[in-house]
């Protein structure tokens, strides 16, 4: 990125972290967190331990981070070496990424920029202009992104709630400032659990790890009573959804699966796995030492603010998200892909000097497909 | 501590404090080298400890009809002490610890029966007291299932590598896991023989005893036929070859799979400079950066903590395994081509 860029990316967020501090509040139990940042163009600096909103807002204005971090994870001495940290316990985490999803629209709106020459092309091998191999990829995620991560925000919060006895007021949903959602579930039974318990409860939330027994499927003399009910709970009952459809079908489907056997059944598992498993970040979940965007902050990646939402059904990112200035400025544009933001269409434009509102130019400059003219 | 009656300390020799159960019981240890009755108790120890080392459960006296119960239960536990005494003169940690796993199955068989037993309540609720006090999970009776919260339930399922004990093939409701007793007291199995280990390697040694020589002799022999050496073949598993392509064509290899590939070329002894040039052709390569990782990896710079390589089930997790028939269930990746002798 040329500097011209930088400064005004630096401006910009300077700009939203003095205006938006009702948004940039510090989360409860604040001085058993680490916090951490980056800079533009540097590395992170992390193990930082704040008091208040005020030493935070602070930490703000005199280093402008591109991106901010904290630990959901509580120390007693946050501040100190990791193994010195002395960790007590940490909020679930959860990561759901639109770009994990495997969805049909994401080669529509995903383009390779090449790092040796800044080329943008569809191409995802090598840059055609000069060969290189060394390519970046950036997506503008379009509304059908939005909606399936959403249906796994829910699918998870189904899961939680009824398997893993977590309530509603315990669980928070951020929008997180570029491809997806974070969710949040606090004062669980989960809190004290390390990495590999953790990396476990992410098997089950993404139905990993499955075995035919499991549904009632047996290499010897299968029997047709082991198989789920259709109103059983749990991950029984949503296999029979998704895989009988109807409590009529429910017989007729059990013969076939005896007759086509132990092997195929695990195939139909896979398969299963594919369609209701919970899409979630494992190495997010996993991780207990983890400095995590924080709700409030800018992503850097899209210039967007990753904001809680209260209603997911009707949450917008393109227009919720978006609190950068109106003031104009001139970028040169290089994005082959239409995108919206409060409500504003803008593109494609194809190498192109254009005048536009400093929250598109700065969503473009992230993503790498513009620059200041 | 729990209050135990004489058949539980029988069924539980363990939970028993040994110095005090001797007192009680107005024996000295000296007396047992000694007395030619007590004598007897020494060899039954010992064939305590031969057959556990020989990967058995000891056949307990409880269980038949052929001796009085009265008399069985104290050479129960007194055999089961004197083993100990016998283990901690001999010195030999293989023993102590296949002595501690037979200990703790045979403890598990009473466990399971004590918790399935519908007639006698106070048996049922001293096995969940057990278990509570001992391992801090809290076992709940629910219609025929026992049931357990799910974090406790991680807690000890991580230690099993058989898929069946992964929390996805458990039933799973309202944030308990549903259990039988047998799944419920085998749940505690690794952590029974830990503190059954723990509590003999605690144990004070005492000074040789006279008429505890011979035994403690052919313990010492006996140990010496589970000497095993191993051997690899030096061929890399799937999952690391699969890295090494991967960063070879120049593609993407994510955060997991290169801390994959660099613990397990540390832990085979390569050195940072021979590792960092694979890293070469990734699209984000940054000298400083991959050198500066690595060292934080081999603990030759930050926390100074060596990371080990993550193991198979973490891996199949991050979709990082690509396991083939040779890797033959091993449950670290450096574990592949090891063959014992």
């Amino acid at each position: 990125m040329q500097e011209a860029d930088l400064q005004f990316l630096e401006e910009s967020f300077k700009k939203y972290y003095f205006n938006h501090f009702d948004l940039i509040t510090v989360p409860e139990r604040t001085s058993e967190r680490e916090f951490g940042y980056q800079k533009f163009n540097s590395g992170m600096t992390r193990h930082i331990s704040i008091k208040d909103d005020k030493e935070l807002h602070l930490m703000l204005m005199q280093n402008i981070p591109s991106d901010v971090y904290c630990s959901n994870a509580y120390y007693t001495f946050p501040n100190l070496p990791m193994n010195e940290k002395d960790w007590k316990e940490a909020d679930l985490i959860f990561d759901i990424d639109a770009k994990d999803l495997n969805l049909p629209c994401r080669e529509n709106h995903t383009v390779s920029i090449c790092n040796d020459c800044n080329e943008v092309s569809k191409t995802s091998i090598q840059c055609m202009k000069c060969n290189s191999t060394k390519l970046e990829k950036k997506s503008l995620p379009c509304k059908n992104c939005i909606d399936a991560s959403k249906n796994e925000v829910l699918k998870l919060t189904e899961v939680l709630i009824n398997d893993l006895a977590i309530t509603q007021e315990n669980i928070q949903v951020y929008f997180s400032g570029n491809e997806g959602f974070h969710v949040y579930v606090y004062n669980s039974q989960f809190q004290q659990i390390g990495s590999r318990e953790r990396s476990e409860l992410t098997d089950y939330i993404s139905l990993r790890g499955t075995i035919p027994e499991t549904f009632g499927m047996k290499k010897f003399k299968p029997n047709r009573a082991s198989f789920p009910d259709f109103n059983e709970k749990g991950w029984r009952g949503r296999f029979s959804k998704q895989v009988f459809g109807s409590k009529s079908k429910r017989s007729k489907i059990i013969t076939e699966l005896i007759t086509n056997g132990y092997s195929s059944f695990q195939k139909i598992l896979d398969d299963v796995s594919e369609n209701i498993g919970v899409k979630i970040d494992p190495n997010v979940t996993m991780d207990i030492h983890r400095i995590f965007r924080l709700p409030g902050s800018i992503n850097s990646k899209s210039g967007l603010t990753k904001i809680q939402c209260n209603d997911l059904s009707k949450f917008d990112p393109y227009v919720k998200a978006s609190f950068l200035s109106d003031d104009t400025v001139e970028v040169l544009a290089n994005s082959p892909i239409q995108f919206s933001l409060k409500n504003k269409k803008f593109g494609p434009y194809s190498n192109e000097k254009i005048t536009v509102p400093t929250f598109a130019a700065v969503y473009m400059i992230c993503k790498k497909l513009a620059r200041i003219a | 501590m729990l209050a135990l009656g004489q058949d539980e300390i029988a069924k539980y020799p363990f939970l028993a404090d040994a110095g005090q159960y001797l007192k009680d019981q107005g024996f000295s240890l000296e007396q047992f080298g000694t007395d030619p009755d007590l004598k007897q108790l020494i060899i039954k120890a010992y064939e305590r400890i031969l057959v556990a080392a020989d990967g058995k459960i000891y056949k307990s006296d409880l269980d038949g009809d052929h001796v009085s119960k009265e008399a069985a239960l104290p050479r129960e536990v007194f055999s089961f002490l004197l083993a100990i005494v016998l283990l901690k003169l001999s010195g030999m940690h293989t023993l102590i610890k296949r002595f501690a796993l037979a200990e703790a199955r045979r403890a598990e068989k009473y466990l399971e029966k004590d918790l399935a037993n519908i007639s006698d309540e106070s048996k049922n609720q001293l096995a969940i007291r057990v278990i509570d006090d001992l391992f801090s999970v809290q076992v709940e009776k629910l219609k025929d299932y026992f049931v357990i919260p799910v974090s406790d339930y991680l807690k000890h399922s991580i230690n099993f590598h058989e898929r069946e004990w992964k929390l996805i093939n458990r039933y799973v409701e309202n944030g308990y896991v549903f259990l039988s007793p047998h799944e419920t007291v085998r749940l505690i199995r690794k952590e029974l023989g830990t503190y059954i280990n723990s509590k003999i390697i605690n144990a004070k040694t005492p000074t040789m005893i006279p008429g505890f020589e011979d035994s403690v002799n052919k313990l010492v022999s006996l140990s010496k036929k589970f000497a095993t050496y191993t051997v690899t073949t030096g061929e890399y598993p799937p999952c690391v070859k699969h890295a090494i392509d991967i960063l070879e064509k120049g593609e993407n290899l994510p955060h997991s799979g290169r801390f994959m590939l660099a613990t397990f070329l540390l832990s085979k002894g390569q050195s940072v400079q021979q590792i960092a040039p694979l890293f070469k052709n990734a699209p984000d390569y940054n000298e400083r950066v991959t050198l500066y990782q690595l060292n934080h990896l081999a603990g030759t710079s930050g926390s100074g903590t060596q990371y080990s390589c993550p193991s198979c089930e973490k891996l199949k997790t991050q979709s990082l395994c690509f396991a083939t028939s040779e890797c033959d269930n091993i449950i670290n990746p450096l574990q592949f081509g090891r063959k014992k002798k």
